[in-house]
């Protein structure tokens, strides 16, 4: 049974070669965006910290700021 | 209506939703990859190599579906001059660009025990491949040009001529002598696709459809973010 999946009558290197590229390709792309998401989000915190009271509650008056800044992780 | 795709409305519920995205898309390319696999039988032809197929076929659907979305989104919000939806476009573009590669790839590799070469310059897979030119100079038009004015003409041009390559890919099994066969799968009339490979194939492509949602979800509020990060700096 194992061995009929992974040999698969001797297309078993083409199958899985087209799944494992696919996987592959979906991590890659999901880990690029994570760290770009993150990136843009410690840039915001660090912008965020660095702003005086008066403008740091101009700022966390909008809504979507404050989404920002209680998101710890996108997943 | 379109005020209630303003960003600032919708983070709140797109910054929540990539989590239980994952988890659905986790649970479906599970359920996708057993039939795919396991399950599905081989084909009387083609033996196993028709479970290339299920990668295969949902990465080319995605590709064009995504392609389609973005001329549509970058037309619409040209006339309306609505921002937000060359945000979605541009958020849209790269899974896009990856399942058009999956696609180009997963068929090179089905195409040597089937066709027994690589690669052959046939029309579908050459219209394929300028799709993936056009993806590629759509997101370079967005590198160059940022988020100004002239990104949005830019890249709203490049989707209008990009989109008259759709139709021919996906009539170029029929228009021309191809090494691709006639299209198994019709909405229209019967299909001539077994059940049986029918299911894994409507699966795998709820996965890829989950998983495209999900990467388009986070680039989003990247986006989102480096807009409001640029905010900050003018304040």
């Amino acid at each position: 049974m194992i061995e009929s999946l992974f040999f698969m009558n001797g297309y078993g290197l083409y199958v899985w070669s087209a799944f494992s590229f696919t996987l592959v390709s979906f991590l890659t792309l999901f880990l690029i965006i994570k760290v770009q998401y993150n990136k843009e989000r410690n840039k915001f915190i660090a912008k965020f910290g660095s702003l005086n009271s008066e403008r740091a509650a101009f700022a966390k008056s909008q809504k979507i700021n404050k989404e920002i800044l209680s998101n710890t992780s996108i997943i | 209506m379109f005020k209630y795709f303003e960003p600032n409305k919708i983070f709140s519920i797109t910054s929540k939703a990539p989590k239980y995205v994952l988890f659905l898309f986790i649970v479906i390319l599970s359920i996708g990859l057993t039939e795919a696999l396991i399950l599905s039988p081989e084909d009387y032809k083609q033996s196993h190599s028709v479970r290339i197929m299920y990668v295969h076929v949902p990465a080319a659907w995605i590709s064009l579906g995504i392609f389609s979305a973005i001329t549509f989104l970058s037309i619409v919000g040209y006339i309306f001059k609505i921002r937000n939806f060359f945000l979605i476009a541009k958020s849209l573009a790269s899974s896009g660009l990856v399942f058009n590669i999956i696609a180009l790839v997963t068929g090179s590799i089905w195409g040597k025990p089937t066709w027994g070469t690589w690669w052959a310059w046939d029309a579908r897979i050459t219209s394929m491949l300028i799709l993936a030119l056009f993806y590629i100079m759509y997101l370079v038009a967005w590198r160059i040009f940022e988020d100004s004015d002239k990104a949005f003409k830019v890249t709203s041009i490049i989707t209008i001529l990009g989109i008259i390559n759709v139709p021919i890919i996906k009539y170029s099994v029929d228009w021309w002598n191809t090494l691709h066969q006639p299209a198994s799968i019709n909405i229209l009339s019967k299909s001539s696709i077994h059940i049986s490979m029918l299911f894994p194939l409507i699966t795998m492509t709820a996965a890829f459809a989950l998983f495209s949602l999900l990467i388009f979800l986070m680039k989003y509020n990247t986006e989102l973010i480096k807009i409001k990060n640029r905010g900050l700096d003018r304040l």
